[in-house]
C-alpha cells in the first residue's frame, strides 16, 4: 500500500477523511491516532501564525471565535510560501465573505492594516532625506519632484474608523471609536511601524504620490478630494517620521 | 538592501550553540555565556529588512551562524520551489553562515505549504527523489548542505529499508553532510519501539556536522503507548542527555545546538541547557 502525498495532504487538512491506509505503529498495528499527531501541528502551527499574525481581528470576535475563524480559513487559503511572515493575505477578503464575520463592515480593514504593519516590518531599510534638504526647495521645485516613499510606508483608505478600532483594542484609556472614515499612514521610523491617522486630504495625497505623481500633481488630487486639505499637516507627519527617501528629479 | 558578507566563520566551533530567538538579542550582546554559536530558521529571515536583518548584522560579527531551513520540502513529490531556493540562496550569500541545513521531510503539495516536517516511507524512489533535490540545492546554493533525521510518530507500510540506511546512501550519493539530532533519535525510538542506541551504532557518525537536541512532550498513541511529541518547548530529557553522551564517545565532539522554539524561556534557563550540553562537549573533548 503506497501512500502519496495527494493522499496525506488531503487528510491532514479534513479531520473528518479517514486516515490513510499503509501507515503503522512500527509493530504491525494501524497508525490511528499517531496520524493525528501531523494533523494537529498543521492545524495548531496555522492557527497559531494567524493569531500572530492578527491579534486585534481576533480580540474583535473573540478567542474562540477566532480559532473557528482560522480553522476555516487555513483550509480555504493554506499557504502557498513557506514564508510565514507573509501569510494571511487573503484574510481581508476573507473576512468579507465569510458567513459569521460578513456583518461586521470593517473587520477586513483593521485585518489590512494588521498586514500593513507586518510588510512595513520587514520592509527594505532605506534613509530617509533630511527634512533641512526638503525645507530647502523652492516650493515650485518641490511641486514639479516625483518624490520615493519609504519601503516600510503603507497606506490604508478606510470607510470606517479603523484606527480608532486599532488604537481602542491596542492602548489602555484610548477612547472609544466613533463613525468616521478614517485614512492611516504606517510609518517605520526606524524598526517599529506605527500607524498615524492622516489629517483631511492625507490619503488622496499619498495614494497619489504612491502611485506616480509629482508632488504638485498629488496636491492637486488632495484638493479635489478634500478641499479642507492640510498640507502643511501632511507635510509634517511625512518628515518627521522620516518618510520621504529619494526627492527624484525636476520633472 | 542586503550589503555585507561575513567570512570569519568557515566552519561551526565543537561547542555549544543555541536557536537565536529575536528576544534574547540584548542578553545574548551582554553576555552570551558559554554559548559560542547561533542558529536561525531561514524562512524568519526572508524579509527584506527591519529589526530582523539588522540584528543578524549585529550578531554576524561575533558568532558563527547556522541556517537552519525548514520549508523546502526535500522530500516533496514535486519539484522543489525555485522561488524558495532564490530566496535561500539570497540569504546564504548575504550572511554567509559557517553552515545550511535542512529536513528529511516534506512540506508543500501541490503549492500548499502545510507548516509541518511530514514524514518518508523509505523506499528507492524516495531515495531518488531526495538525492535529485539535494544535488540541486547544492548547486544553486554553491555549498555542501546537511541533512537531518527526523522524528516519526509513526512508520510506512511501504518502506524497504532502515532510516540509517536510508540517511547513509543520500549522503553517499549527493555528498551532503548529516545533521544528528539526539531527540528526534529518541522519540521516534520511542514511539516505533526500536532502540535509540542501536540507531546511533548504525549512524555514519564521520559525516555528522552538527547535533541537535530539544524537549519533547509525552502523550500516549490509540493502545496507551508512549507517544513522544517533538515539541521543542521544555528542557532536554534525561534520557536525550544520556544519549547525547553515548554518541558524542562515539562520534568525539560535535557543534551541538539547544533548540527551543516555543514556550521560549529566559536566556538564563536557555544558557543553562547550553552548559549541560558544554558538559557533555568537554569529556570527549579531543
Amino acid at each position: 500500500m503506497i501512500v502519496d502525498q495527494t493522499t496525506f495532504r488531503t487528510a491532514l487538512l479534513d479531520a473528518t477523511a479517514p486516515r490513510p491506509e499503509g501507515l503503522s505503529d512500527g509493530a504491525g498495528a494501524p497508525a490511528g491516532r499517531r496520524f493525528d499527531v501531523y494533523r494537529n501541528n498543521v492545524a495548531f502551527s496555522l492557527t497559531e501564525a494567524l493569531e500572530t499574525a492578527f491579534p486585534v481581528v481576533a480580540k474583535l470576535v473573540g478567542a474562540a471565535n477566532f480559532k473557528l475563524l482560522a480553522g476555516a480559513f487555513l483550509r480555504q487559503h493554506p499557504p502557498r510560501s513557506p514564508v510565514m511572515m507573509f501569510y494571511g493575505s487573503d484574510m481581508p477578503a476573507f473576512l468579507a465573505a465569510f458567513g459569521p464575520t460578513a456583518g461586521i463592515g470593517y473587520l477586513p480593514d483593521v485585518a489590512r492594516l494588521e498586514l500593513a504593519l507586518r510588510e512595513s516590518y520587514h520592509a527594505a531599510d532605506a534613509a530617509p532625506v533630511a527634512p533641512a534638504e526638503i525645507g530647502a526647495l523652492a516650493p515650485e521645485d518641490l511641486m514639479a519632484r516625483r518624490v520615493t516613499l519609504a519601503p516600510s510606508f503603507r497606506l490604508i483608505r478606510s470607510r470606517w474608523p479603523v484606527h480608532a478600532i486599532w488604537r481602542f483594542n491596542t492602548e489602555d484609556g484610548a477612547p472609544k471609536p466613533a463613525m468616521a472614515a478614517e485614512d492611516v499612514a504606517v510609518f517605520r521610523p526606524e524598526y517599529d511601524p506605527v500607524p498615524v491617522l492622516l489629517p483631511p486630504g492625507g490619503g488622496a495625497f499619498l495614494e497619489a504620490l504612491q502611485s506616480g505623481a509629482s508632488f504638485g500633481g498629488a496636491v492637486e488630487a488632495a484638493a479635489e478630494a478634500t478641499p479642507d486639505t492640510d498640507l502643511t499637516a501632511i507635510l509634517a507627519l511625512l518628515m518627521s517620521h522620516g518618510a520621504i527617501t529619494d526627492l527624484g528629479d525636476v520633472r | 538592501m542586503l550589503d555585507a558578507t561575513h567570512h570569519r566563520f568557515d566552519r561551526l566551533p565543537d561547542a555549544p550553540g543555541v536557536g537565536y530567538k529575536p528576544q534574547h538579542f540584548q542578553a545574548i550582546v551582554s553576555d552570551p555565556g558559554c554559548v559560542r554559536w547561533l542558529e536561525i530558521h531561514a524562512e524568519n529571515y526572508m524579509g527584506d529588512g527591519g529589526r530582523p536583518l539588522a540584528q543578524l548584522r549585529h550578531l554576524a560579527e561575533r558568532f558563527a551562524f547556522s541556517v537552519h531551513g525548514v520549508g523546502l520540502s526535500i522530500g516533496g513529490e514535486g519539484r522543489l520551489d525555485p522561488d524558495h531556493l532564490a530566496r535561500l540562496k539570497r540569504l546564504c550569500d548575504w550572511l554567509n553562515p559557517a553552515s545550511f541545513s535542512e529536513h528529511l521531510a516534506w512540506s508543500t503539495h501541490d503549492s500548499a505549504f502545510l507548516n509541518d516536517l511530514l514524514p518518508l516511507p523509505y523506499t528507492e524512489a524516495t531515495l531518488a527523489r531526495v538525492a535529485d533535490h539535494i544535488d540541486e540545492v547544492q548547486e544553486v546554493l554553491g555549498r555542501r548542505m546537511l541533512l537531518e533525521n527526523p522524528s516519526s510518530y509513526l512508520a510506512f507500510d511501504e518502506s524497504t529499508m532502515s532510516e540509517t540506511d536510508f540517511l547513509a546512501e543520500v549522503a553517499r550519493r549527493t555528498g551532503c553532510g548529516l545533521l544528528l539530532d539526539v531527540n528526534n533519535v529518541f522519540v521516534s525510538a520511542t514511539n516505533l519501539g526500536t532502540d535509540p542506541v542501536s540507531y546511533i551504532e548504525a549512524f555514519p557518525l564521520d559525516l555528522v556536522g552538527e547535533i541537535h537536541l530539544g524537549g519533547h512532550d509525552e502523550d500516549e498513541d490509540d493502545h496507551g503507548a508512549p507517544l513522544l511529541i517533538d515539541s521543542h518547548g521544555r528542557e532536554i530529557a534525561d534520557p536525550v542527555w544520556t544519549l547525547l553522551a553515548i554518541t558524542l564517545e562515539k562520534s568525539g565532539p560535535r557543534p551541538t545546538l539547544v533548540e527551543w522554539d516555543n514556550d521560549v524561556p529566559e536566556w538564563p534557563v536557555l544558557e543553562a541547557e547550553a552548559a549541560r550540553a558544554a558538559k557533555a562537549l568537554s569529556l570527549v573533548a579531543s
